[in-house]
């Protein structure tokens, strides 16, 4: 690996913690949330992986907002401020979601996806 | 050319095809059938016709009308000619004919009252009628061959008048193919000729004949060719067999056809074409008539049926005629043929009277005493059968005594005692057995009285024909004269510049008259050297031909007056009956004792047997053979070719069944559906495997994204 | 305010190493309970520590507001909201008989090969990064000016949401008349 790269992205053996890391952990995240939204039968456990998306998505723009700054850019706030809209929009969709899964509770009796299968051939 | 001649020629060929062809179509729709029309055409025809011959009479020219024109033009200078001829021989033929046939439309009037195909009758006669007028003036083989092809045609259909009879419609067919057989042989003559000669002018063939382009082999074939036709139509043996069986037709058809005009055609095809035969080709001419005249009489003397009496006789004296045109007797055959029309046709006419008095009884063992029901009818008969037998004075008696007189005449010249002998027991024979049948017609006790109480003397429309008939037989002698007048056209030479002077010529014909002219020899010569036996009559009062017959003529008439009164009394003996009913001789018994003989008679020879068994069952063998090979085989092959179609259909079907239908049309439709249904199985329903899906998508692009880039990445 | 300031920057800057690991032990654990747990209700409580490490993520990323708002609407509101969700719908847990293991194993695969190619995405790209400055002290003024000035229309359209998806959830679960 190019040293001055890694430099420049913040990696050292004494400094503090770089870019790099934190877009590591988002990804890490982020699979796991795949993985649960793919592998899980209930329906609420797939929104659960979609809450971790959502949060890897939003550490991520929260990493690139604190490594990516520049002197004159100085009182930006996209970071937080993307977060807040992320938060506010995950708030409406798990709300629409919450009804859709009652809808879905009330037509099959179950929760589970399996059972909603009817669209198909 | 005589104008007025050649006007009346043609009038008198149109006017009976005019009347035929409105008889023909319309004759349902006029009272009475038209025969009137029919009846009233003849007579002008025949007042015509006693003009032309009025004016021949008059006139020294041998030859009056010979006008040739194209009939058919082909190419450029070439066409088939037609002509119409009248000379002498012309002008006699046409009383003849005019004249019988106008007394037989008369006598038919009564005696086919009410038949069912009255107007087709009357319609059949005159188109004979106009056939025989148009082979007696046509002056080409070509319209000579088609006129004769037609009298045979119009022969059969009146023989086969009454078809729905069985005989009737045999006999007719029999006539037609007997016939035939006998054109085939005169299709070849004509062909010969025109091979050899190049036209068939009658004009062009004495010139080449003159001067050699027919000669040797194939003259000889010319004309046994044109001989074996005039034997098929004159019914010479061994074509005579279906002259007995025409009888079958009505009795004045038989009077008009088979006894004075048709028959006679042969006679005068002979006549006319006398100068083409060669010496050979006339001594089988004169055997062939003398055989026949000698058979056909013994076969007449043990017939029953009055009308197969007259038919046998009929062949003999036709056998007379040959026989003297053989020996070169141009005139005396020629007169014969006219004296034998007249009392011949009123034999038959009589004879139809009393079948018709005997309600169609035909039988001679039924009749008898008829003179005391019908005086007038007998008194015909009598001057008829007297002509007939050579009784001297009748007119028959002139012309059987001139052919006889050139017979002996002959043979004294060249041998061949045979046709004397033949000519001389014909005459006895036909004596004999001419009264016999008077004596047991009209003579004696009735047979079947119940016949005889019905029967009454004719209508007047049947009488007047035999009257005049009966009157010519006994008069018609004293045309003998004139007869022999008509001979001076004879010889080959003499005929081309005659035909020249009537109007038409070829230089063919030119070429012949130059030569005789620069040749300067005399008639004799030239007519031996072309082997006409007796010479022309203008020859020299001295030749031997004359002489001899000069002898002979005696002779003859001599010896056949004594055998002629030989056979009338004979006849007498056997079959007139006395007060008591019994005859001096007894025929019966005769015909006991010579069983055998009157056995061979009665059958006439077998001759008709023999021949079905040759050539009948083999023609019928042939035609179950080829009948049975169309059936088999060429049947055979139609239906292998029809069920070659079937079976290629067949096939079609299966392979359209099952390769289009099946693999291409069905096929495709299973395999989209198939692959529909195989694709349908990714529409499972579960989410989950679309997210799985989804994810495995992204990771494909991005990775294509991310790696295809990569480079752009890179500082 | 300075003292403020040093103490927050000492805060972060001296111990980030371990805060950040601890964290990161905290968020990825719980995350794969949330994700891999049989169970549902352990899974949602383990999401509610998931949600609390992040909210310690943005504090050493610099920003506290976002932070807080994290636990009070994340933790407070949405997974509230789960759990209400799982309450409703309870039922015996199935053990579902067929398919989990190789299911999650597939699912597994998928997210690790596309977690490779983020890694490798990630650490060959050469970002574009500044030098590290120090993040602001107190940043609900900013984030406060910033919403009514820079970000003003996705303030109004995000509230705009909101009033669309409540009344829209609420119209979804309305009682129906059978």
């Amino acid at each position: 690996m190019n040293t001055t790269l890694l430099t420049s992205a913040g990696f050292s053996s004494t400094q503090p913690v770089g870019l790099l890391w934190y877009l590591t952990a988002a990804a890490i995240l982020f699979a796991l949330g795949l993985t649960a939204c793919m592998a899980r039968r209930n329906a609420i456990g797939i929104l659960i992986g979609l809450e971790l998306i959502l949060n890897a998505a939003i550490l991520n723009f929260m990493a690139f907002w604190r490594f990516g700054q520049s002197a004159t850019n100085d009182t930006s706030m996209a970071g937080p401020m993307m977060g807040i809209f992320i938060i506010v929009l995950a708030a409406c969709e798990a709300a629409v979601a919450l009804a859709i899964l009652l809808n879905l509770y009330f037509n099959f009796g179950s929760v589970e996806v399996d059972k909603a299968n009817r669209m198909r051939l | 050319m005589d104008h007025t001649m050649l006007k009346c020629g043609l009038a008198i060929f149109a006017l009976p095809l005019v009347s035929f062809v409105v008889l023909g179509l319309f004759n349902k729709r006029l009272p009475r059938r038209g025969d009137f029309i029919a009846t009233s055409v003849m007579g002008l025809a025949l007042g015509l016709s006693l003009y032309v011959f009025w004016r021949a009479w008059s006139d020294p020219r041998p030859v009056f009308v010979n006008l040739s024109f194209a009939w058919l033009p082909m190419e450029v200078n070439k066409a088939v000619l037609g002509g119409i001829l009248i000379d002498r021989l012309t002008a006699v033929m046409l009383v003849v004919v005019t004249l019988v046939s106008f007394l037989v439309h008369l006598f038919s009037t009564k005696y086919m009252e009410g038949d069912v195909r009255y107007g087709r009758y009357f319609a059949g006669l005159l188109l004979f009628t106009v056939s025989m007028l148009g082979l007696v003036l046509a002056n080409n083989l070509l319209y000579l061959y088609m006129f004769w092809e037609l009298v045979g045609l119009t022969s059969y259909i009146l023989i086969g008048h009454w078809f729905e009879k069985k005989s009737a419609s045999d006999a007719a067919i029999k006539a037609f193919i007997t016939t035939r057989l006998g054109d085939v042989g005169m299709f070849i003559g004509i062909m010969v000729c025109y091979l050899q000669v190049g036209s068939l002018q009658y004009g062009d063939l004495f010139a080449a004949v003159e001067q050699g382009g027919l000669s040797g082999a194939w003259r000889t074939i010319a004309g046994l060719g044109l001989f074996f036709g005039a034997m098929g139509k004159s019914a010479q043996f061994p074509l005579h067999v279906w002259l007995p069986d025409a009888m079958e037709g009505p009795t004045p058809v038989s009077a008009l056809i088979h006894a004075a005009t048709m028959v006679a055609a042969g006679v005068y095809l002979t006549g006319r074409l006398l100068p083409v035969f060669d010496p050979p080709t006339l001594l089988f001419i004169a055997y062939i008539g003398g055989f026949t005249a000698l058979f056909a009489a013994t076969i007449a003397l043990v017939q029953d049926d009055i009308k197969k009496v007259l038919a046998y006789s009929t062949v003999s004296q036709l056998g007379y005629m040959i026989l003297a045109l053989g020996v070169g007797g141009y005139v005396s055959g020629l007169f014969h043929l006219t004296t034998h029309a007249f009392f011949k046709a009123g034999l038959f006419l009589g004879a139809g009277a009393v079948i018709h008095a005997m309600h169609h009884e035909q039988s001679m063992s039924k009749y008898g005493g008829l003179r005391r029901k019908m005086p007038i009818t007998t008194v015909c008969y009598l001057l008829a059968t007297l002509a007939l037998a050579g009784f001297p004075g009748f007119s028959g008696f002139w012309s059987k005594d001139a052919i006889l007189a050139d017979v002996l005449a002959f043979a004294m010249l060249n041998g061949h005692w045979f046709l004397v002998v033949a000519g001389f027991s014909t005459v006895f024979l036909t004596a004999f057995y001419m009264f016999r049948q008077f004596f047991l017609t009209f003579t004696g006790k009735p047979r079947d009285h119940h016949a005889y109480d019905h029967a009454h003397e004719s209508p007047l429309p049947m009488l007047i024909p035999l009257i005049v008939l009966g009157t010519l037989a006994v008069v018609g002698g004293g045309m003998g004269g004139w007869f022999g007048a008509m001979n001076p056209a004879k010889s080959g030479v003499e005929q081309v510049r005659g035909l020249r002077e009537a109007g038409f010529t070829t230089p063919l014909m030119d070429s012949v008259v130059q030569q005789s002219h620069d040749a300067e020899t005399p008639h004799a010569a030239s007519s031996e050297a072309h082997g006409d036996p007796l010479g022309d009559a203008h020859a020299g009062e001295h030749s031997p031909e004359a002489e001899a017959r000069h002898k002979a003529h005696y002779m003859a008439m001599g010896l056949s007056t004594c055998l002629a009164l030989a056979g009338i009394l004979l006849g007498a003996a056997f079959y007139l009956q006395r007060k008591d009913g019994k005859t001096l001789l007894d025929p019966g018994r005769v015909a006991q004792r010579c069983s055998l003989a009157h056995r061979i008679l009665w059958n006439k020879y077998y001759l008709d047997e023999a021949y079905m068994a040759c050539f009948v069952m083999t023609t019928r063998a042939l035609a179950v053979i080829s009948a049975t090979f169309d059936r088999l085989i060429i049947d055979g092959i139609v239906n292998l070719a029809g069920w070659c179609g079937w079976a290629w259909s067949y096939l079609t079907e299966i392979f359209d069944r099952i390769v289009v239908d099946g693999w291409f049309v069905n096929g495709s439709a299973q395999t989209t559906a198939y692959m529909g249904r195989q694709v349908n199985q990714s529409q499972t329903g579960y989410v989950r495997q679309y997210l799985m899906l989804t994810v495995l998508g992204l990771l494909i692009i991005s990775s294509v994204c991310a790696y295809a880039f990569y480079g752009y990445w890179q500082p | 305010m300075n003292t403020d300031t040093a103490i927050q920057t000492v805060a972060i800057w001296q111990g980030p190493n371990i805060a950040f690991w601890m964290i990161t032990l905290l968020v990825l654990g719980s995350g794969a309970v949330a994700a891999l747990s049989r169970s549902i209700v352990v899974a949602a409580f383990s999401l509610f520590f998931t949600l609390l490490g992040m909210a310690g993520y943005y504090v050493l990323l610099g920003s506290s507001f976002l932070a807080v708002t994290q636990v009070i609407i994340y933790v407070g509101g949405i997974l509230v909201l789960l759990m209400f969700g799982i309450l409703l719908t309870a039922r015996p847990m199935q053990r579902d008989p067929k398919d989990t293991h190789w299911l999650y194993l597939l699912a597994g695969t998928l997210s690790a090969a596309l977690f490779v190619v983020l890694a490798h995405l990630i650490w060959t790209v050469p970002w574009r990064a500044g030098p590290i400055q120090n993040p602001p002290v107190g940043d609900v003024r900013p984030i406060g000016h910033a919403l009514l000035t820079t970000y003003l229309l996705p303030f109004e359209v995000a509230g705009m949401t909101l009033l669309l998806c409540l009344v829209g959830a609420a119209y979804l679960v309305r009682r129906r008349e059978r």
